[in-house]
């Protein structure tokens, strides 16, 4: 049983090592400097890149943690400092349940609340639909972290004659903010790559464009319009785009870790 | 003898409003679920009394004659989500009792490090996994020896094209492995090291050891992984949609196309130009709504048993 247990392990370890190998074999070839600075030709063509999607990303997720990351983390600092009572077990098993919400469902929601009275889709749309998918990841994680931060702290705080909301902001919420950061950042970098929710209200563009109140493209849009579209050179582009976003959400991820190395070093 | 500071007794102004601007933001979350529920209800309230529960087991889907049940994907999301469990289960209990139970300490944190990776992976790459790599894999190499052996069996009738159930169901399971690995690993890293040592002291192998103390310790936490998984794999769209098929049919073979919940949605909802049909797609948002809610509450209440109040495998969510 216990070769089993070992056999079994190393095949799940190597879903990954192949997975990222494939993205790596078929997209590293299509990536060069035309891929970041232009945006698509039309089907058919060759040549051509994912500007407008890069872009789209950067600024679909930037805005969409504007919105989520203070009521998110505004969530979290309430059940550390004050989740003791009922409210505060609701708080938490709901942010618990929306966590495994399908993004499909935000994603039509969104559709209703936002694009449905505006009459358009657009960008901002979507960053309310991913700000939607973070708060309650957000929320648990600032809960954790802020969790650690060690009693004796607050109360030479408050020992020192500091108000209650001073101590929060100033030590308990300071102290933690490494830990902070890094849940924000794994927040960002799963969002990052989220597509469900988008496909109704940032819908996607295949224009260069940077105004929030039209429709706009990001990467994991692309690469489902490129993977199940019919053409070779989209399926090459598919690729790449995975490969780039693959990337972008690793990097995020990769300095969520280093975020809180660096922190924790020095306060433990 | 002065009075105490007002900060002692909490009654400093900037503190209740402090403390009023926090829970704001946290009766956010309650508010949202609401909102999420209501919309849900309002904009498939027409679907709702037009059909009546026969909804949930007729299999016509319509758009012209306005006429929809949604049985077929209702099967298409159990059918894929059992199917990514029995395979998945396995696996991902095996990298949580490796890494907690008999990996050397400096194999544990690459490991643990790279079936976080997995889950990091953005569903719609999986998809373009599945679609280049995996189907013609299945088609190649897995299938015509699967169907030479069992081919006689009714989950193996039918032509392979590749979008199937089958396809859906692999992907799901690779993309869940990591979710219920990092949860498991956690629940059994709360379980006691005196309940190891006692099986040990009475002579039990390192694996009996795990089988008869580790794992009944852990088992309400360990199904919990497991059902938290299922709710991921129920709710999952971009994957799916990408490998399944999308066909409105049920049929008990792997090897055909189906439909799952959040692929239709994906699928159809801007196609949706009736009132009737998106009224439809949205108590199928709905359905799926309801459905994930209750699986992700029975799996939290599950793991609270053994890990009592700590956000378990909250860096994998």
């Amino acid at each position: 049983m216990t070769v089993l247990v070992i056999i079994l392990s190393f095949t799940a370890v190597l879903a990954l090592v192949l997975i990222l190998g494939n993205l790596i074999a078929k997209g590293a070839s299509s990536i060069d400097w035309a891929f970041f600075t232009k945006s698509p030709v039309p089907a058919g063509q060759s040549g051509g890149g994912v500007a407008n999607a890069i872009a789209g990303t950067v600024i679909v997720v930037g805005l969409a943690a504007l919105i989520g990351v203070p009521i998110g983390v505004g969530a979290g600092m309430y059940l550390a400092e004050y989740g003791a009572g009922r409210l505060g077990f609701l708080v938490r098993f709901v942010a618990d349940v929306l966590n495994g919400t399908p993004s499909i469902v935000i994603g039509i929601v969104g559709w209703t609340f936002i694009v449905k009275p505006s009459g358009h889709f657009s960008a901002l749309a979507g960053s309310v639909a991913l700000a939607i998918l973070m708060i309650p990841m957000l929320a648990r994680t600032t809960e954790e972290m802020v969790r650690l931060v060690p009693h004796s702290l607050r109360e030479a705080a408050l020992a020192l004659g500091y108000p209650r909301w001073r101590t929060s902001l100033k030590i308990v919420a300071r102290t933690a903010l490494g830990g902070i950061v890094t849940g924000c950042l794994v927040g960002i970098a799963r969002v990052a790559g989220e597509t469900a929710p988008l496909l109704f209200t940032a819908l996607g563009n295949l224009n260069f464009t940077l105004s929030v109140g039209q429709p706009m493209q990001t990467l994991s849009l692309q690469i489902y319009v490129y993977a199940t579209g019919p053409f070779d050179e989209w399926h090459r582009l598919a690729w790449a785009s995975a490969l780039v976003l693959m990337g972008l959400v690793l990097v995020i991820s990769l300095a969520a870790r280093w975020v809180t190395r660096q922190r924790y070093g020095s306060v433990r | 003898m002065a009075p105490p500071l007002p900060s002692l007794r909490g009654i400093d102004r900037s503190d209740r409003i402090y403390r009023r601007v926090l829970t704001t933001f946290a009766l956010a979350l309650p508010l949202l679920i609401l909102i999420i529920l209501g919309v849900l209800l309002v904009s498939a309230l027409p679907a709702i009394t037009a059909f009546g529960p026969s909804f949930l087991w007729t299999s016509t889907w319509d758009p012209v004659a306005e006429v929809y049940g949604a049985a077929p994907m209702i099967f298409g999301t159990l059918a894929s989500s059992l199917l990514a469990l029995l395979i998945a289960v396995p696996l991902a209990l095996s990298v949580a009792i490796f890494l907690t139970e008999f990996s050397p300490r400096w194999l544990r944190q690459p490991v643990a490090f790279l079936v976080e990776l997995l889950a990091a992976i953005p569903s719609v790459v999986y998809g373009t996994w599945g679609i280049f790599v995996l189907i013609p894999f299945l088609r190649g190499h897995v299938v015509p020896p699967l169907k030479a052996v069992f081919g006689w069996t009714p989950f193996l009738q039918g032509v392979f094209y590749g979008n199937s159930l089958l396809a859906g169901g692999i992907i799901l399971a690779i993309m869940i492995v990591p979710y219920i690995a990092a949860v498991s690993r956690e629940v059994l890293l709360a379980v006691p090291i005196s309940q190891r040592e006692a099986a040990l002291a009475m002579g039990a192998t390192r694996w009996e050891a795990v089988r008869s103390a580790v794992l009944p310790y852990g088992r309400a936490g360990l199904i919990g992984a497991i059902i938290l998984g299922l709710g991921r794999a129920l709710g999952e769209t971009m994957a799916v949609t990408m490998v399944i098929g999308n066909r409105h049919d049920i049929s008990v073979s792997l090897l055909q196309p189906a439909y799952t919940m959040a692929a239709a949605i994906a699928n159809e909802f801007s196609e949706a130009t009736t009132h009737m049909y998106q009224s439809a797609l949205f108590e199928v948002g709905l359905i799926l709504f309801v459905i994930t809610v209750v699986v992700n509450a029975i799996a939290r209440i599950l793991i609270w048993r053994v890990a009592r109040g700590a956000a378990v495998g909250s860096k994998a969510l």
